[in-house]
């Protein structure tokens, strides 16, 4: 896949890939196998037909393979770039074993690509009126399936978003270089062309309380996907220095609020001259990445080893092109700062792997006498994202489990009050917008039975169930 | 798009603005704050609800011009439009039946502190409002507390209306009266929430004070408003704004503020360059 030089990226806020020509597309396309019983089909968490779609790429019928794509995922533009493939489909390919498997992502986003720049984009039929509301809340990758899901079955659908701009995380963390805002803003206008009401500016829990949503505003269903975006803090001296940020705040600044052009945008972003990041996900990722795009030397500090490194390969792999410096089997002890109260350094210590924990991975044992000084003056925390209470706190009768994630019924995505139903992060705790997307999908299903009154499939005799 | 139906200058840098914002209006309680934009390159900032209307559908803002974003606000008139508006945001103040509620404001937190009175008086409590400024043209609302409050006490730095002096001295000559006091409420800038806290410690008198830390969001994803308190961190903008005074770390709540300093004074000065 030909991509930006290091060099060049590094410097601008283009994406990396340059994504496939129709040609080069259709020669990877024709290395797929057709297997007769497809690996692949089952690493997808929302069972897109791949062997389906890649074989219309292969014999040039690009329209066929976006309409394949979207029978079971609503923003393949959006997977293509961000899904984990290599933990998900492309693992199982038989390819996989002596070769490179097929580049199952990169045709997906090359089809997606192909439909909106050809200005190809077929909207769905949109089926007549069913006089039933229904409220989304959030308007990330759980809610904008569940929206256009709804919409065409004919329900009126409105998503009440807390941000002054929709997408979440697709446009508040996840960099302009790794999924273009505007890419996401063409999705949710064609959600809007299908008749989906969004709303910014309104935080379900503060301005309407789901209770007024359905017994004021006459919604007869809601959907909560509203993620799980509190950030977790280390608890180590020096956290709130000037200059120590959580990812979300950073990225926040520079991908919503275009801190990374300040002044133009009027918010301010502290670029810093040495970056730490704190963390091995994806996030750690873009934001030592999204730093080293803002000038400056970028460090990311993980307690672990490369190989525990819970990021996409592909981040990991890109990250180390542009030159971002990886300190393995380090932890951060305390950030020092001076009398303004700004980080001067970081004090960090030595790891080594002892016994896994309970994730699986081995646990990080610190090497007595190994503390050092990273001279940094700017430390990003990417440790990882919780379940906000702002909702759950004030939503009686909504049930949640010991880590304050909703519980849901894991076949329907119903919660425990009648009509309200939940998918995503504020269900599985922080995880992967494919997996988000994918509980949308299961939810607006049982959402529209819920809404006409049928019964769920497994309420009818054993005979008639089976796979959708 | 949030329209101003009618914007008043309350001294050459401090405006009051009423905002057309049903939703918001309908839910708002004292204590709460909005957060808002101007301009799509604008940056979110926030402000408390001086005041709200739920007939009108309408919240008023009072904010002076210390940056930027409320310098452009300030130049806004009736008609115009905010880009964004999301509220009500955090924790209502906790009002109760009270003896004897003190409730102080500094400069323009005056308009903070107004609703407040406003809701410890309509619950039944005794309020005293002690309303303190550089100068007469600065004291902002007196109307607005007298109305809320059972007795006002101003002061004015330079004397040149009410007693001559600080806050503080106000406040100290009420304590030593004798009288018991179960709250103070204080609203400022932090030297002078700081300044009544350690007034007020000895003493042992309860003080809640409501802080104004850098925020983003406002609604906890993001921790730029963090605060220790007690010795625990704190996001304003959801476990707060109100906090208890005694146990706040007000120096490190400075230190904080002056973050972006350098980048807010650049910004001033191209804002004023352009409009030259």
């Amino acid at each position: 896949m030909p991509q930006q030089p290091a060099d060049e990226r590094r410097h601008n806020f283009d994406e990396v890939p340059y994504g496939y020509t129709p040609e080069t597309a259709m020669l990877e396309a024709s290395r797929c196998l057709q297997c007769k019983k497809p690996r692949c089909v089952a690493g997808c968490p929302v069972g897109i037909d791949i062997p389906g779609f890649i074989k219309a790429i292969e014999v040039g019928d690009f329209p066929e393979s976006i309409r394949v794509l979207k029978e079971s995922n609503a923003l393949p533009a959006v997977c293509g770039r961000v899904c984990p493939q290599e933990d998900q489909c492309e693992i199982l390919c038989v390819l996989s074993v002596k070769q490179d498997p097929v580049a199952i992502g990169r045709l997906e986003r090359f089809a997606a690509d192909w439909e909106r720049e050809h200005g190809e984009t077929r909207l769905p039929e949109v089926a007549p009126s069913t006089g039933k509301k229904v409220a989304v809340v959030g308007a990330g990758p759980a809610g904008l399936t569940v929206a256009g899901d709804l919409i065409v079955k004919g329900h009126e659908v409105t998503v009440f978003e807390a941000l002054h701009k929709p997408g979440g995380v697709l446009v508040y963390g996840i960099p302009e270089f790794r999924l273009p805002n505007e890419i996401v803003e063409f999705e949710i206008n064609n959600l809007k062309k299908l008749g989906v009401k969004v709303v910014n500016n309104v935080v379900v829990g503060k301005t309407f309380t789901i209770e007024e949503l359905m017994q004021e505003e006459g919604f007869d269903a809601v959907f909560l996907g509203v993620g799980a975006g509190l950030p977790w803090f280390m608890g180590i001296p020096g956290e709130n220095l000037n200059g120590v940020y959580s990812a979300n705040e950073y990225l926040t600044r520079s991908n919503l609020m275009g801190g990374h052009d300040f002044p133009r945008f009027d918010t301010p972003l502290k670029r810093g001259k040495k970056v730490a990041v704190i963390g091995g996900g994806n996030v750690a990722m873009d934001a030592a990445r999204t730093a080293k795009r803002l000038g400056a030397e970028s460090i990311i500090v993980y307690r672990r080893s490369k190989k525990e490194m819970p990021a996409r390969i592909e981040e990991i792999h890109h990250a180390e092109e542009e030159g971002i410096e990886f300190h393995f089997l380090t932890a951060p002890v305390r950030i020092l700062g001076n009398d303004d109260g700004a980080v001067t350094g970081m004090e960090c210590l030595t790891m080594e792997l002892g016994e896994p924990d309970d994730s699986g991975r081995r646990r990080p044992v610190p090497v007595k006498g190994s503390e050092y000084v990273l001279d940094v003056d700017v430390v990003i925390v990417s440790v990882g994202t919780g379940s906000n209470p702002l909702l759950t706190k004030s939503t009686p009768g909504l049930k949640l489990n010991k880590w304050d994630y909703i519980e849901v019924d894991e076949k329907t995505g119903a919660t425990s009050v009648p009509g309200v139903y939940a998918g995503g992060d504020i269900v599985r705790g922080a995880a992967t917008v494919i997996l988000a997307m994918g509980d949308g999908r299961m939810a607006s299903g049982a959402m529209h039975r819920y809404l006409m009154g049928e019964p769920e499939p497994d309420e009818e005799t054993e005979d008639e169930t089976g796979e959708p | 798009m949030f329209t101003i139906v009618k914007k008043e200058d309350l001294s050459h840098d401090v405006h009051q603005m009423e905002i057309d914002a049903p939703y918001i209006a309908r839910k708002a309680k004292p204590g709460q704050f909005v957060i808002l934009r101007v301009g799509d390159t604008g940056e979110r900032i926030p402000l408390t609800i001086a005041d709200s209307d739920s007939n009108a559908g309408t919240i008023t803002l009072v904010f002076q011009e210390v940056g930027k974003t409320t310098m452009i606000m300030g130049g806004l008139e009736e008609g115009d439009k905010l880009d964004d508006v999301v509220g009500p945001l955090g924790l209502p103040s906790h009002i109760d039946k009270l003896g004897l509620v003190v409730c102080v404001g500094g400069g323009i937190g005056i308009a903070p502190i107004h609703p407040v009175a406003r809701g410890f008086k309509e619950a039944g409590s005794r309020v005293v409002s002690i309303v303190g400024a550089r100068t007469k043209k600065l004291l902002i609302m007196e109307d607005e507390m007298e109305k809320a409050s059972t007795e006002v006490r101003v002061c004015t730095d330079d004397g040149s209306c009410g007693q001559h002096g600080f806050v503080t001295n106000v406040l100290e000559g009420l304590i030593e009266e004798g009288n018991p006091i179960d709250l103070v409420v204080a609203i400022g800038p932090v030297p002078m929430m700081e300044a009544v806290c350690k007034l007020t410690k000895p003493y042992g008198i309860k003080t809640t004070v409501s802080l104004n830390p850098i925020m983003v969001d406002g609604t906890g994803m993001c921790g730029a408003c963090r605060v220790t308190v007690g010795g625990d961190v704190k996001f304003a903008c959801v476990d707060g704004p109100d906090f208890d005074g005694h146990e706040v770390d007000f120096s490190e709540l400075r230190l904080r503020q002056r973050m972006y300093l350098q980048e807010e004074r650049d910004a001033i000065e191209t804002l004023t360059y352009m409009s030259e």
